[in-house]
């Protein structure tokens, strides 16, 4: 085939498109480079880089108190858990802990935090699928989570909420009644989302068995967080490796069998659900006292090594400092959830349509600057 | 039938032919004069409605979506479609330097000639037809059809390997629909015995089709409907722009005003499509009426019958709308499975029941 007298076509007979590193499904820079065969990919190679800041090298100059707040800008969806890693890592290298309040104040953001991605992700998935309606509704509820975020810690997207030994100030007197009231809406709202999308004919018809990651695949391709799951791969940080008080609170992992599009999505509508019922029962009781434990002004690790891992929104967030006992880290490396995920998309890309490309990508639920960092 | 209409296009139309044969005389020059001033009455009556229906489509939107829609410019922002027209208007109309140059400039105008010529045989209202043609559904169909050669031009000058896509898929889908709407068409055509519009108007004088047709007729226009919206490319059966998936489908290069002839096709055919399936299934421009509701029936008379026609037009336009934004998209083999495994089938079947019917005489 030509186009213009030109040949399109690869030396194989394929047609060779790049999709990104502006496209509007893949959500940032992501560049993929896609071989069709007709309307049917051969093969993927992702690109990375486009949105690389050298984060992990720009901590080795950051104080332990001010490198937490770069991580904001790694998932920025996920700010909050991020900051609380490095937060708990720095904790663990002083071999201090949070006070309980803290660590209450922290779980309650955390899976705020945790709704309000899966919201937008959700709003996304439709978007991605050509349904634009539901990402208004995903958008109403999370402007309601980003009015609790800012109301007590000032900011809506990068919070900087988090510091070693707890939080950087006390929760707004509101806090208590907004939070209840938003969980309330948020309850009913989750009905209008099944309504919307789940139960749909077409949306079941483009998801159901699309891009079937297998639990051996996942497990080999390091895939974490509802991505995992739903290829039946019991991943939860929070349950295995419980933090900051997780082991105190009742809750499911989330698992499912099928490992397709449609396990990925009803893996994270369930979570939401969960997340919403860990907040209701953490809320009426957050202890009372300090939010945080005294630090020294200049925070100093012990020479070592230190690993914390967390559950973001997207999966397992690991957070490693190599300390030679200065004030700032000797080297930092995150083990980022994004990019393992990212890892399994020409697996499960192999031989599906276009159509089903953006499918699997709204479902792993990739943001590009926390693959890149 | 004794209808009495206050407001008559018909008559609006006669008294200007009389009054031009006053003023002119020459039978040829009438004609002439009369053809100049249909064919800018259509012009401005199709920007008015592409207007109405951009401003209409984002209310519905907006409706769906919580929020308030276009509310800044003019009043409930009914000029924002007006100030959209003027921005692309001034902006830069945009030509890759290895397209086509001269397919990539005809293809808008192509897509924008064929859908205006398909307005030709649509009765408007009781006796106010542009062209009443002895074979007009055939007509609707064929010239409605020709689009898909506008849309492959588009997609194939623009050299953008999405453009291409985009077009290759609108090709396989149009073509692929066609069929059915084609088939749905037929099914009133043979409860008819005729193309012509007015003809299928007037026998639906003493019911619409949709009720003397029994489940027969609810099947094709059901299938008339879904096939048309697929054949006007509107979600859920865009595929030819997917925006998620082919950034912009074949329109991907266009902007400017080139990029608003697309715009404007494609609410042209939203509204051809629409008032052909009022014409066929629900009347046309002939009111609703019940058996021996006699004062009833009367009341229904004294309704203009352009605001009948309207009327049901837009009702079929808010529902194809209402698609559009609860609907995710198709993917492109399950919209051909949807055609070729489902509505083509049951459409042949259906035109036979049809036929049995209106020979056996079994409907009203």
């Amino acid at each position: 085939m030509s186009l213009m007298g030109q040949d399109v076509l690869t030396e194989d007979g394929l047609f060779m498109v790049n999709i990104g590193p502006q496209h509007p499904s893949t959500h940032g820079v992501l560049h993929l480079k896609v071989w069709l065969d007709g309307e049917t990919i051969v093969k993927i190679q992702p690109h990375l880089g486009y949105i690389h800041r050298s984060i992990e090298k720009m901590s080795e100059n950051l104080s332990y108190r001010n490198f937490i707040f770069a991580t904001s800008r790694m998932d920025y969806l996920s700010a909050h858990i991020n900051n609380e890693a490095c937060a708990l890592t720095v904790e663990k290298g002083l071999g201090i802990q949070a006070t309980p309040r803290a660590k209450v104040i922290r779980i309650i953001m955390a899976e705020l935090t945790r709704l309000a991605s899966h919201q937008l992700w959700w709003g996304c998935t439709g978007l991605d699928l050509g349904a634009v309606t539901p990402f208004f509704y995903a958008f109403r509820d999370r402007e309601a989570i980003n009015g609790i975020m800012e109301e007590t810690c000032g900011a809506r997207l990068t919070m900087n909420y988090m510091v070693p030994g707890g939080v950087m100030y006390d929760l707004h007197p509101n806090f208590q009644k907004h939070t209840k009231d938003v969980m309330a809406s948020i309850k009913k709202n989750l009905a209008d989302y099944d309504n919307l999308l789940t139960g749909n004919v077409i949306f079941e018809m483009r998801t159901k068995g699309v891009g079937v990651l297998s639990k051996e695949d996942a497990i080999s391709f390091g895939c974490t967080g509802p991505t995992a799951r739903a290829s039946g791969v019991s991943c939860d940080i929070r349950k295995l490796f419980p933090y900051s008080g997780y082991e105190n609170v009742q809750f499911d992992e989330i698992l499912a069998t099928g490992g397709d599009c449609y396990d990925r999505y009803m893996c994270r509508m369930a979570e939401m659900r969960q997340s919403v019922n860990i907040i209701e029962q953490l809320i009426d009781t957050i202890p009372e006292g300090d939010f945080q434990e005294k630090t020294k002004a200049v925070i100093k690790l012990p020479k070592g090594e230190f690993y914390q891992r967390v559950e973001t929104a997207r999966g397992e967030l690991g957070v490693y400092i190599v300390s030679d006992g200065a004030a700032s880290p000797y080297r930092v490396k995150y083990r980022s959830p994004g990019f393992s995920n990212l890892s399994a998309l020409s697996q499960m890309a192999q031989g599906v349509k276009i159509g089903d490309l953006v499918a699997i990508m709204a479902t792993i639920d990739l943001v590009i600057p926390d693959i890149d960092r | 039938m004794k209808t009495i209409f206050l407001i008559s296009l018909s008559s609006l139309a006669r008294h200007i032919h009389i009054w031009l044969e006053e003023l002119i005389g020459n039978p040829n020059g009438v004609y002439i004069t009369e053809m100049t001033i249909v064919g800018i009455s259509l012009i401005v009556f199709l920007v008015v409605l592409c207007f109405f229906l951009g401003y209409a489509e984002r209310k519905v939107a907006a409706f769906m979506q919580i929020r308030l829609g276009p509310n800044r410019v003019g009043p409930k922002g009914s000029l924002q479609i007006i100030a959209d027209t003027v921005k692309l208007l001034f902006k830069e109309g945009l030509t890759p330097t290895a397209a086509d140059k001269f397919l990539f400039h005809l293809a808008p105008l192509i897509m924008v000639i064929t859908a205006m010529l398909a307005l030709a045989p649509i009765a408007f209202a009781k006796d106010f037809q542009i062209f009443d043609i002895s074979i007009g559904v055939l007509y609707v169909a064929s010239v409605s059809s020709m689009a898909v050669i506008g849309i492959l031009m588009a997609g194939w000058s623009s050299y953008n390997k999405y453009s291409l896509l985009g077009a290759m898929r609108s090709g396989a889908q149009i073509v692929s629909y066609e069929l059915s709407v084609g088939l749905s068409l037929i099914s009133i055509v043979i409860l008819t015995g005729s193309l012509r519009m007015s003809d299928i108007v007037m026998s639906q004088s003493d019911g619409w089709w949709l009720f003397k047709g029994h489940i027969p007729i609810l099947i094709s226009f059901v299938i008339f409907i879904i096939a048309s919206t697929a054949e006007i490319n509107r979600a859920p059966f865009d595929l030819t722009e997917a925006e998620s998936e082919l950034t912009g489908g074949f329109h991907t290069e266009y902007s400017g005003m080139k990029f608003a002839m697309f715009l404007l096709s494609e609410y042209i055919n939203l509204f051809i499509v629409s008032a052909i399936a009022a014409t066929l299934f629900l009347g046309g421009w002939m009111p609703l009426h019940f058996g021996h509701w006699e004062g009833f029936n009367h009341v229904m008379d004294y309704i203009p019958s352009s605001i009948w026609f309207l009327g049901k037009t837009f009702i079929i336009i808010f529902i194809i709308m209402w698609f559009r934004w609860t609907f995710p998209r198709l993917r492109v083999d399950q919209l051909l499975n949807l055609e070729w495994k489902y509505l083509l089938p049951i459409s042949m079947v259906n035109i036979l029941v049809v036929t049995l019917m209106a020979i056996m005489g079994w409907h009203f």
